[in-house]
């Protein structure tokens, strides 16, 4: 990576920032998910398509991945920068979440010079949409324990079996599968290869399954038959788990080389801070009240801690006693406090706690309770809280395996 | 929103960090400080020497006065590492007494105690007093003018760490009402003016002190017009370095606790895994880390007006939380032998409840950060 000259990426902040200003359209009259996994109807998907696709052509997605492949060929800093731009003018999210941030990085890393020249370039534009097929119905935390069966014939395999939670299942142009190719191996882990596999492909059914919060946003995939490349393999036969496991790096943060831009725009302590702000009970300002302010106290800190972690990790002496602890612990602290807090945005609004999404007298429209169940999607999903404590146990504090 | 604060790492910090995490390693096994806890003067006086050798001692100590011109950014890790091996010995006590005379000393005051305090001479601060709260101006100790001009001093003061061997103590009082500082030495006390206290943590020699009797030339107050900005960096700085030594302790307690999971046979399996201790500890390392970010956003930010006092306190109560729970269950998941004396859990434990009960606990923080915040 080329040196950063500070005007430049002065200059080029500057550019963002306006383009932001300019292009970002907060009301587009129906609405908006706050993540990738919400996207219910296809008003909103061609909306967040379009968003992506203009986002990417302006120079402010993929800036730091390789030119050959559709980025923009730049320091990383010019994309922090350019999200940067992005979360201050509130722009919309990104919507191939799983092309940009797990599947663009692992091929990056891991995939073949056809596979980059064939894929990369259609995930940044938002042209293929990615989707991801690890959690089996049988089996979500216990990856390594997936049916789901890939038998090679000639140039391809045969997939049978079934996937779920597939987010953006029903839009998705490839999959990044894990499958089994080898059911007698000593080792589970030993039998599972990971394949692109095309979604467009006769044998491939997919039904949409209906979240607590009430809206579709993921499916379940049955394949029947279906048939994935053998050029579509990432690793050797066989080596599939290791790749997986690269793969959840990406998608929990543990890892960088992402192609910029945000996901979701979960409420974060601010929000909930300004909605404790402008709340009343009893006539008197919620914040009056010593338990209430003392809870908010214990977010602001909580949040804070969370970005100094974040600022911390760039400070190799101040990690060096366990230079992955923050890295890997970082999905389960950040979804945990997600979480409770959304819980606490719920409690604040006091009777209108309980209404929900389109009671024209529910706070924000509903907001803080969707914001809440939806919340168990990050402390469920890329590995259930309780597993996430596991690999810390494990993997940062050298306990032996559960 | 106000500024909470930042990360920031400074080069001599990391020297100073390298440095202290060797020679507190070396200095202060568990060992030693069992023994130490159980000898008269509480801490070993080679260490001690050798501190004033290093340097530490003048850290934060301006360079026209004797000492090395950083701040408290720098002395922080330098406690870290000492709560990290539990090490005993006035280092803290000074380090805070020095502040105060830089806040708040006259010329001449600093000219005189700050040199000597740099070279090794041994300080503290008598501000505490039983059943106030912990707010810098919670004083009701008085100093008297008398026809001579000098200075009656009333009323008793607690938890003065290390009195004993102190050669000044400053103490806070009311004179006229208004809060003020005053310089003693051992020569001003009576006798029986210091009865040393039994306190939860054996690693500190503490004292109470009976200022009745005790009579001050005029020249002992500190500048009446800087008084009361000092009492409140003062405050500050005890609960920066407190927390430095609660992030240290909560630190070494985890991987106390860890060694322990790791190795101890139950039921055919090493206990570290089942999830009943494997979650928790996880629990209490991500306070930890938690804890250590904000103490080291504070360091970072501490002289910055407004959110130096936001990210102390918020380094206070984040370390207070972290070390009591790391601590509560490092006793609890020694089983059997947590209960006994000879299982260093208790050592933490007590460490951690004798800083939240100094400076303020993570209760009494968080309801000043509503009033900052809010």
């Amino acid at each position: 990576m080329s040196t950063v000259d500070p005007k430049d990426l002065a200059d080029f902040s500057e550019q963002a920032d306006a383009w932001f200003a300019e292009n970002v359209e907060r009301d587009p009259g129906f609405m908006l998910p706050l993540t990738f996994m919400e996207v219910g109807t296809d008003t909103q998907f061609n909306f967040l398509r379009d968003w992506q696709n203009k986002v990417w052509e302006a120079g402010y997605l993929g800036a730091a991945w390789p030119k050959a492949y559709g980025g923009g060929g730049l320091p990383q800093a010019f994309q922090i920068a350019a999200t940067r731009a992005m979360r201050k003018r509130q722009g919309p999210i990104m919507l191939n979440a799983i092309g940009l941030n797990w599947a663009g990085p692992l091929l990056l890393e891991m995939g073949t010079e056809a596979q980059k020249q064939a894929h990369l370039k259609g995930i940044l534009s938002a042209e293929d949409i990615w989707c991801q097929g690890f959690s089996e119905p049988g089996h979500g935390s216990d990856l390594g324990s997936a049916q789901t069966r890939a038998v090679r014939d000639g140039d391809h395999y045969v997939v049978n079996g079934s996937k779920i939670w597939t987010t953006l299942g029903r839009y998705a142009k490839y999959m990044i599968l894990l499958a089994r190719t080898d059911p007698s191996t000593e080792r589970k882990y030993d039998g599972l290869s990971f394949f692109l596999m095309p979604m467009k492909a006769p044998g491939i059914e997919t039904v949409p399954i209906r979240k607590l919060t009430g809206e579709h946003g993921f499916t379940q995939t049955f394949f029947t038959d279906a048939k994935a490349p053998a050029d579509g393999l990432v690793g050797p036969e066989g080596g599939g788990w290791k790749v997986a496991m690269r793969t959840l790096e990406y998608e929990r943060g543990a890892r960088g080389g992402q192609a910029g831009g945000y996901v979701s725009v979960g409420a974060n302590a601010f929000d909930v801070f300004a909605l404790a702000q402008r709340t009343k009970r009893g006539g008197q300002p919620v914040l009056e009240d010593p338990l209430v302010a003392d809870e908010m106290v214990g977010f602001l800190m909580e949040i804070q801690a969370l970005t100094l972690n974040g600022q911390r990790t760039q400070v190799p002496e101040l990690i060096a006693d366990r230079p992955q602890g923050i890295p890997l612990a970082s999905k389960l602290m950040g979804t945990e406090m997600s979480r409770r807090l959304n819980d606490f945005a719920v409690r604040l609004t006091g009777v209108r706690g309980a209404y929900y999404v389109d009671e024209p007298e529910a706070a924000d429209n509903g907001l803080w309770a969707r914001n809440y169940l939806n919340a168990f999607s990050a402390t469920i999903g890329g590995g259930t809280s309780q597993i996430q404590a596991n690999i810390v146990g494990e993997h940062v504090l050298g306990l032996p395996k559960s | 929103m106000k500024d909470l604060g930042r990360i920031g790492f400074t080069e001599d910090q990391a020297t100073l960090l390298d440095v202290a995490t060797d020679f507190c390693l070396r200095r202060s096994p568990v060992a030693t400080v069992r023994r130490l806890m159980e000898a008269e003067a509480g801490h070993d006086p080679a260490v001690w020497a050798e501190l004033g050798d290093l340097g530490w001692l003048g850290v934060a100590i301006p360079e026209a006065y004797g000492g090395s011109g950083l701040g408290l950014a720098e002395v922080v890790p330098l406690v870290e590492q000492m709560g990290r091996r539990l090490m005993a010995g006035p280092f803290v006590s000074t380090t805070l007494a020095a502040q105060a005379l830089i806040a708040a000393g006259t010329e001449d005051q600093k000219r005189e105690a700050l040199p000597r305090i740099a070279a090794g001479e041994a300080a503290t601060l008598a501000l505490a007093e039983l059943d106030t709260d912990w707010e810098p101006d919670a004083i009701a100790c008085t100093a008297t003018r008398q026809a001579d001009g000098r200075l009656a001093l009333s009323g008793r003061k607690v938890l003065v760490t290390d009195a004993s061997e102190a050669r000044r103590i400053i103490a806070s009082v009311r004179i006229d009402g208004t809060p003020a500082l005053v310089l003693l030495t051992p020569d001003d006390l009576p006798a029986g003016a210091l009865r040393q206290e039994t306190v939860i943590d054996g690693t500190r020699r503490s004292f109470g002190l009976t200022l009745d009797g005790i009579v001050l030339d005029a020249d002992r107050r500190f500048d009446p017009n800087r008084t009361v900005a000092a009492l409140e960096h003062v405050h500050l700085a005890a609960n920066l370095l407190a927390a430095a030594d609660m992030v240290g302790g909560t630190q070494a307690c985890i991987d106390y606790t860890l060694d322990y999971l790791r190795t101890r046979n139950q039921f055919g399996k090493v206990i570290g895994s089942y999830q009943a201790l494997k979650h928790p500890i996880v629990d209490a390392y991500t306070r930890y880390e938690q804890a250590r970010s904000h103490l080291y956003s504070a360091a970072h930010c501490f002289n910055e007006q407004g959110t130096g006092e936001i990210a102390v306190r918020m380094a206070k109560a984040s370390a207070d939380v972290a070390y009591s729970f790391a601590a509560d269950r490092a006793i609890q998941f020694h089983g059997g032998f947590g209960f006994t004396w000879d299982c260093d859990a208790q050592l933490y434990r007590r460490r951690a409840i004798w800083h939240a009960a100094q400076f303020g606990d993570a209760a009494f923080h968080r309801k000043k950060l509503a009033r900052l915040l809010f």
